[in-house]
């Protein structure tokens, strides 16, 4: 069975069909792609994804379990985590706090537990500061685990919020426009990252990005889609050389 | 390791400061180098820090801008004072009985807390602040028109007047509409105040280098991102607002048992003492606790060093108000302090 298998997803803005008869399926450890001409509602289906708008109609099924008309924070627990096209980290937390938010769930003790310093505080904060040292050092940040978020240069933010994501031992990881204003170094660094995190922690990664030297670069499955319509899927290769889709992208 | 030392140090900072402060104010006191007005301002100025403390709570680490939080401290004042009142022949006992007025205080206001923020944390900033001024002015008015009598016969309640309960000769009115609460024991004294101060800042520093802290942090810094990791908005929301009310009711319990007459007032309860409490706050950093202790002490204190001023003490905080935002704020300004600090740190390192 396929990790993620979402079928005929729909929805409409007033008017709008921004996401129309949407398709995807991903298998395991998968490293997958959607692209697509601006506004073709990529960003829609993470946001579709992740709960944060309810389809109209279709289903997305991880694991079998359908996820439509779950919360986000439910959809989080069942193991999908997102990073986001403008970043949004905690700015005012430090490095490690940021890390040890997307901790949250996994390590748990409760308020009063917190507020008396009970033995049980200790034992977990201790635990959750070597976890978050743990995921940092993998993305060589933990030299900065004091510092604040947003004092981080923008290519670190951007692993910092992939670092984040992982915290919170999803199943599957969805990526927005992870090379969005980088340069073209900090795109092969970020290239060698995803690649890694899909090695080292068997991740399935679902990515949504417009730099094609990534996508061809990583990029084992893609999915087209334009006004909100499936256009293509298949293997990278195959689907890069497809002349729909260099019609979509380049024009005639 | 070190991060934690380097906050529990500022922790012990801070308790370390409040617990001197008083030490030289017993001092002071017994030397009697303090005027009875100082002195009769020594409990309520505890009252305002714990206030100043718990707002921060709100405005600093949750980051909703509540004006509403002095009726927090009505509710949390009115309910234990009816509560002294009524058991002050029962309990003899002093301590025992302000310990529960305290709970009682601390609880009604912090389930008022939860009561409000469900439908007000809905909003965001300016609506939100709107809406607590709003609730604030509705608990003083409703305080205002409440009259509660005891006979043999049980209680009575009226919102008419204080004819209108039908007591027996016997009976006494206990909360008397605009005339509030009379004869209530005054039990607050400045150590006991200041241990309170003390519980104040535990609960609300430990609380925030904690795991629930980090959430109700995360959820101000971004909620979307907070959703996204799995963090519980509403929960941490409303958990950050009640124990915010919570405590702030144990700031008007500190006040009502200071006072032999306790009456809803705009001055005390009404908008012009939220704002007093959000100057507190905003002088002494937003989100900085100590500040908030600092700021509630040097504002109250200094009116009355310079009474002459009196008049024109709304103008001054209104003043200082918008000069400290600009100054925390501004773009123009964080770059002069920016200039400034990397000036001063070039110049130790000459020293050095």
């Amino acid at each position: 069975m396929a990790l993620l298998e979402v079928k005929n997803l729909g929805i409409s803005f007033g008017g709008l069909r921004a996401v129309n008869e949407f398709h995807l399926t991903i298998e395991k450890g998968r490293l997958y792609g959607l692209i697509g001409p601006n506004g073709a509602g990529k960003t829609t289906v993470f946001n579709l994804l992740t709960g944060v708008y309810k389809p109209d109609e279709g289903v997305i099924l991880l694991n079998g379990e359908n996820m439509v008309g779950k919360k986000t924070i439910d959809i989080n627990k069942a193991g999908i985590a997102r990073t986001f096209q403008n970043i949004r980290l905690f700015k005012e937390l430090s490095v490690k706090d940021n890390v040890k938010a997307g901790l949250h769930n996994h390590y748990a003790y409760s308020t009063l537990e917190g507020i008396f310093r009970l033995p049980k505080f200790f034992k977990v904060e201790k635990e959750m500061d070597s976890r978050a040292m743990e995921l940092l050092k993998v993305f060589g940040l933990d030299q900065e685990a004091d510092t604040l978020a947003s004092n981080l240069p923008y290519g670190k933010q951007r692993k910092l919020e992939i670092t984040r994501a992982l915290a919170t031992e999803p199943k599957l990881l969805l990526l927005d426009e992870p090379a969005a204003g980088m340069n073209p170094n900090e795109t092969k660094e970020l290239m060698e990252t995803i690649r890694f995190v899909r090695d080292k922690f068997d991740m399935t990664i679902l990515l949504i990005e417009h730099d094609m030297k990534l996508v061809s670069g990583i990029c084992e499955e893609l999915t087209v889609l334009n006004f909100g319509q499936v256009l293509c899927e298949g293997k990278a290769s195959e689907v890069l050389n497809d002349p729909e889709v260099i019609k979509a992208y380049l024009g005639e | 390791m070190k991060q934690l030392n380097k906050t529990t140090k500022s922790n012990l900072l801070t308790y370390g400061m409040v617990v001197a402060l008083f030490g030289i104010m017993q001092a002071l006191v017994a030397t009697g180098n303090v005027s009875s007005l100082l002195k009769g301002l020594l409990v309520p100025l505890c009252a305002y820090i714990i206030l100043a403390v718990s707002l921060n709570l709100t405005v600093g680490i949750l980051g909703e801008l509540s004006l509403g939080h002095a009726g927090f401290m009505c509710v949390g004042a009115f309910t234990s004072a009816f509560f002294s009142k009524c058991v002050a022949d029962a309990i003899p006992f002093a301590g025992i009985r302000y310990l529960l007025a305290l709970l009682i205080g601390a609880a009604s206001a912090g389930i008022c807390g939860i009561l409000i923020g469900i439908p007000v944390l809905r909003l965001k900033g300016d609506y939100l602040a709107i809406v607590t001024l709003a609730f604030g002015e509705i608990i003083k008015n409703i305080v205002n028109i409440l009259f509660i009598g005891r006979d043999e016969n049980g209680f009575h309640f009226s919102t008419k007047d204080s004819l209108s309960l039908g007591l027996s000769p016997e009976g006494e009115v206990i909360v008397n509409g605009p005339q509030g609460i009379t004869g209530t024991p005054q039990d607050s004294s400045f150590a006991v105040s200041v241990i309170l101060i003390l519980v104040t800042l535990f609960i609300v520093l430990n609380l925030i280098h904690s795991r629930s802290g980090r959430a109700i942090m995360a959820i101000r810094d971004n909620r979307i991102a907070a959703e996204s990791v799995g963090i519980h908005i509403t929960k941490y929301k409303l958990m950050a607002f009640s124990i915010s009310a919570a405590l702030a009711g144990i700031g008007g319990v500190i006040y009502a048992h200071n006072l032999a007459t306790l009456t809803a007032q705009p001055k005390n309860f009404g908008y012009n003492m939220s704002i007093m409490i959000l100057v507190f706050v905003v002088l002494g950093g937003i989100g900085n606790i100590r500040g908030s202790v600092i700021a509630a002490i040097v504002l109250t204190l200094l009116p009355e060093m310079l009474r002459g001023l009196s008049d024109y003490r709304m103008l001054i905080y209104a003043v200082v108000l918008i000069a400290m935002m600009l100054f925390n704020w501004s773009p123009k300004a964080i770059e002069l302090r920016e200039k400034f600090s990397a000036k001063w740190k070039r110049g130790k390192q000459k020293e050095a």
